[in-house]
């Protein structure tokens, strides 16, 4: 694999459905109702049920670590959750969208990737960065 | 109410140890879709180098925010729960984690500050094993949104 600055990642569209995001309550033990319940999404001001941010960074994760075909080379990952990610309650549910691209190669064979997480053409994370170590 | 930024640098008990289990990584590797077989199969995993099956990168969520919420039950940190949101995230993995690892997890508050009314906080995680071998470190900033 030959990568430089700028080196695109594959862009990765994923599809989160409300089945999904109890699937992810249940696994990650977070059970706050608003990811499941729309009453309580909406009492907090919410349009309704909203994705977990971690559950959308372990989305924009997969997007690095089928990129670099190796989960524990992604070393550092960090994200600023800006806004939520509005689940419906349908069988298509929300899109998201990751995008990424090699922003810098530093020392020991590594390579800073910025990724651009979107759903309905709003960006839902930002600073979102991967360090992984090259193949 | 305004955070005392002498809360920096505060550090809490060291956690109950967490063992990590294979149904558990695996269960989290599906509910996000991880299909890499290094996180279900140990054959798979020993073949990429890894004692045994690995865990996908954000699965110490599931150890670290438990663990950085012991601030939020300190009486002299404040936060209000019911207006807590979380802002920010980051893990630096020192080593993947793996099925068999028994993970103590420590908080420290690294940052303490009041912006426009909210109240922001970052909480440090280290995980590690027993024996004191670092294997990540997590960082959850966490907002308290202004009343």
């Amino acid at each position: 694999m030959t990568v430089e600055v700028g080196t695109e990642l594959p862009e990765q569209v994923l599809r989160v459905t409300r089945a999904d995001l109890v699937r992810y309550a249940g696994a990650s033990g977070d059970l706050n109702p608003i990811h499941w319940s729309d009453r309580t999404a909406r009492e907090v001001g919410l349009p309704g049920v909203i994705a977990h941010g971690m559950f959308t960074m372990a989305l924009a994760g997969r997007a690095v670590t089928a990129w670099t075909g190796d989960p524990s080379a992604l070393v550092e990952f960090q994200v600023r959750f800006g806004r939520p990610v509005v689940v419906p309650d349908d069988d298509e549910g929300a899109e998201v969208t990751v995008r990424g691209k090699v922003a810098a190669l530093l020392d020991d064979g590594r390579a800073r990737v910025d990724l651009t997480v979107t759903s309905d053409g709003e960006k839902v994370l930002s600073l979102a960065r991967a360090v992984v170590r090259l193949p | 109410m305004a955070l005392d930024r002498e809360l920096v640098g505060r550090s809490y008990p060291p956690s109950a140890v967490y063992e990590v289990g294979r149904a558990k990584i695996a269960e989290f590797a599906t509910a996000v879709g991880a299909q890499d077989p290094v996180h279900f199969d140990v054959d798979a995993a020993r073949a990429a180098g890894h004692p045994d099956v690995i865990a996908p990168p954000t699965f110490a969520i599931v150890v670290s925010l438990e663990a950085a919420f012991v601030v939020l039950g300190d009486p002299e940190v404040g936060l209000d729960y019911s207006r807590v949101v979380h802002g920010e995230q980051r893990f630096t993995h020192h080593r993947p984690i793996r099925a068999g690892d028994r993970l103590v997890a420590t908080t420290t508050i690294d940052a303490a500050r009041s912006v426009a009314g909210n109240d922001l906080l970052t909480a440090r995680v280290e995980l590690a094993a027993e024996d004191g071998e670092a294997v990540c470190t997590t960082a959850s900033m966490l907002v308290a949104r202004g009343a």
